[in-house]
């Protein structure tokens, strides 16, 4: 390098970017992974479980490796009426959350409770098992393995649901299919809770990924979008066809993550769905063809479920 | 080309990795803005392609970002790098070998990227949507080698100095290298929840502001001052870029994420660190429109200054958006809306793509030793690209202040939909344009290399652009 200029500022060159690494990555790092999990943070993550990009468990995004989130209103070890719980089953062999494998993610005092009253430390991948979500006398979250602490196994408690939802699996097709291109899962700082609800916390993410929060909005933020609108037939017509229900959406038709049958079993035609649609659009028909009610193990259906559980 | 690559490194013609690299970077730019057409018409008309399921929105989009970011953006520098590093160097490139095998690999890559991002099968973090097994090949075998060729070329220079252009060329590459490799830590090392999500925009924020900003700036420090004939007007404000490049562009990542819940000094920090983003903008634009003086009549007759200048032109509104538009008494209003959309496209296609194309352009003509075919053509591309690109702008900065409105008044969301309509068949129009001005310019190209009339020896493209 000739000159000795040319040393100083390839050393200087160092610095600077050292430093600006230091500031932007180490120090907010350290920050925010000092955070303490809310409640909203250990839902999350028991309904999505690990990761929800790509990885080893579901390399095609299929919606594999996800726990099944139910509500129970009787106790499925005893049968017994209890208050309406959610609880989130893992089957034997879905991989568990962040929270559940690593000390370091759910904050101190949610850590503890969750080892010392929730027994999260007796619970097991291979096994499976059932987890609630829990609060101290002190309001504290923390996670509860209810196979441990309640009895609840995994057969039993999926017998015993008075609803599952596959939230889990529908994330991964929110990320599959880009979703998040349009809708934001993030309630602005500022003017946005009006219409969208309350802004997430800084606590409400650990343990998640990816977080999707979507950049370019181009369509309503859906982050509590379940609490305003709950009704699963609107949300089978409005992924199905939007224009059925919304005549000025621009969103895309999902009509073909309903697979090749419906919930009874009968084979769906998309291209007569779309000859009988256009027809009733030309005013030929009073009514729009009926849509397919998407089967239980449908791409449609993981996706539905993933929205209305968005509270 | 591919005849090279098994060849001996002194049988290999010099120029022949810029040449590969630089007709593959136009054939991804009409790839790339072929897709952002045929996106935007079902932003407007969303049951136009009813029916073709394999090419959703939601998987297509993310394909357009990167066939123009990695296949366009990044290929034309590679292109620019592999000829102009040697020639401020007075030297050949380090090794043409090298550099053909990793176009050939860069185009393998790219559309085996692509193909994954189509088939949906995603990372789930924007601008960092590859999947981390793409993220490895990427840097280690599409960036690596391409940075080695570079940092070789310089070091083995036959001049004392080095010149503006490569300071910037190395710099950046160095910086890509690091800000690629951190930047996808989330995925290799499984990192969640908000440091994620930061960490996204980190890698946003310095991929653009570290690489994609300083080489297109870089680009035109050469193209002007080689082509007016111009010593740049001064080299001192050069280093003044560079610095402040190196020191305040790589800080301001967190002002992505304004009105997310991230620590509140982190926030500060950004927004301040982002009004310092003036700092080089301001240097760098001055130094290069007063590089100009006297030579003011080439920004109309000569294609290569006209594509540069506008290129810079470009960057004062671009600058002067993304230095004031992150403070918190502005983003909140066009945060998140087709404002951004439009600033994005104002730093992609507007001032980076206008330096490139100037690169690409100069490049062509330089390596093949050949005039420019058609310089009507030329002009056409240029004019396509520009007002394309105008009308992409505009319609997208209204439709984002519309968004903004709405925020304010609680509008039913669909009614902005409504509004938005217009802007969204303008915006359409507008990448349309780009497209078919990209058509004719690889026409161009592609007959230029066959029936250009020779440079001769010694003499320069632009100064026999006219004779006959």
């Amino acid at each position: 390098m000739a000159f000795r200029e040319y040393r100083i500022g390839c050393i200087m060159f160092g610095i600077a970017l050292s430093l600006s690494m230091f500031i932007t990555v180490i120090l907010p790092g350290l920050d925010i992974s000092s955070r303490s999990s809310t409640k909203a943070a250990l839902e999350k993550q028991l309904t999505y479980g690990w990761e929800t990009g790509f990885n080893y468990y579901d390399p095609f995004l299929q919606g594999k490796d996800k726990p099944i989130k139910v509500t129970l209103t009787k106790d499925p070890a005893t049968g017994a009426a209890i208050d309406k719980t959610d609880a989130y089953v893992f089957p034997a062999g879905t991989h568990f959350p962040s929270g559940l494998t690593h000390d370091n993610i759910l904050g101190d005092a949610v850590q503890k409770a969750s080892v010392d009253l929730g027994k999260v430390g007796l619970a097991d991948e291979t096994k499976g098992g059932v987890f609630v979500v829990s609060s101290t006398a002190n309001d504290t979250p923390y996670i509860e393995y209810a196979t441990a602490t309640k009895g609840w196994n995994v057969d039993a408690t999926l017998k015993a649901a008075d609803e599952q939802f596959l939230a889990g699996s529908g994330k991964t097709m929110f990320v599959r299919e880009g979703c998040w291109w349009c809708h934001t899962l993030l309630p602005e700082q500022t003017q946005d809770w009006q219409s969208f609800g309350r802004p997430p916390l800084v606590g409400d993410f650990n343990g998640e990924s990816p977080t999707t929060f979507g950049s370019d909005r181009k369509a309503p933020d859906l982050l509590h979008v379940g609490s305003r609108n709950s009704s699963r037939e609107w949300m089978v017509m409005h992924f199905f066809n939007p224009r059925l229900v919304q005549p000025h959406s621009i969103m895309p038709r999902y009509d073909y993550l309903w697979g090749d049958v419906d919930i009874d079993g009968k084979p769906i035609d998309l291209a007569a769905w779309d000859e009988h649609y256009l027809e009733y659009a030309e005013g030929a028909h009073v009514y729009p063809p009926e849509v397919p009610i998407p089967a239980a193990d449908s791409e449609a259906r993981m996706l539905i479920d993933f929205v209305l559980n968005l509270k | 080309m591919l005849k090279y690559l098994f060849a001996k490194e002194d049988d290999i013609p010099q120029g022949s990795a810029a040449i590969f690299f630089a007709v593959s970077s136009i054939a991804w730019f009409i790839i790339g803005t072929g897709l952002g057409s045929f996106n935007a018409a079902k932003l407007a008309f969303p049951d136009m392609f009813h029916g073709l399921y394999a090419l959703q929105f939601g998987h297509m989009r993310q394909v357009h970002v990167h066939a123009v970011i990695f296949g366009w953006i990044a290929m034309a520098f590679a292109a620019s790098m592999m000829y102009i590093t040697p020639a401020l160097g007075n030297t050949k490139l380090w090794s043409e070998k090298l550099g053909v095998w990793n176009c050939l690999l860069y185009n393998i890559g790219l559309c085996l990227a692509l193909a994954l991002l189509w088939s949906g099968i995603t990372s789930g973090r924007e601008y960092s949507d590859h999947i981390w097994p793409i993220d490895l090949y990427i840097a280690f075998i599409m960036v690596i080698p391409w940075c080695v060729n570079v940092w070789m070329t310089i070091l083995n220079r036959r001049t004392q100095g080095i010149y503006t252009t490569n300071w910037f060329f190395a710099g950046s590459m160095l910086m890509l290298v690091i800000v690629f490799l951190i930047g996808n830590m989330p995925e290799f090392l499984h990192l969640t929840g908000l440091n994620e999500a930061y960490m996204t925009w980190w890698f946003a924020h310095n991929v653009l502001g570290l690489l994609i900003t300083p080489v297109a700036a870089a680009i035109t420090y050469y193209i002007v001052p080689k082509i007016t004939g111009n010593p740049l007007y001064s080299h001192r404000v050069g280093h003044l870029h560079f610095w402040s490049i190196v020191v305040f562009y790589s800080t301001p990542a967190a002002h992505h994420l304004m009105s997310s819940p991230l620590p509140e000094w982190l926030k500060s920090f950004a927004s301040v660190e982002g009004v310092l983003i003036l700092v080089p903008a301001v240097a760098y634009v001055c130094n290069l429109l007063l590089t100009m003086q006297g030579r003011w009549a080439m920004f109309v007759e000569n294609i290569e200054i006209k594509f540069t200048i506008t290129g810079v032109l470009l960057a004062i509104p671009l600058n002067m958006q993304g230095g004031f538009q992150q403070t918190r008494a502005i983003n909140w209003y066009i945060h998140g809306t087709g404002w951004i959309v439009a600033h994005a496209h104002l730093a992609l296609l507007g001032f980076s793509t206008f330096a490139e194309a100037a690169a690409v352009y100069y490049g062509m003509q330089v390596l093949l030793r050949r005039k420019l075919w058609s310089a009507s053509l030329a002009n056409f591309h240029f004019w396509m690209l520009l007002i394309g690109f105008s009308l992409y702008w505009v319609s997208m900065t209204i439709s984002g202040l519309i968004q903004g409105a709405a925020k304010i008044y609680e509008v039913p969301y669909v009614d902005v939909v409504i509004a938005e309509h217009p802007y969204m068949i303008v915006r359409w129009l507008g990448g349309t344009m780009v497209f078919f001005g990209n058509i004719t310019w690889l026409y161009n190209m592609i007959m230029t290399a066959r029936a250009g009339d020779p440079v001769p020896v010694g003499r320069q493209p632009a100064e026999v652009a006219y004779t006959r």
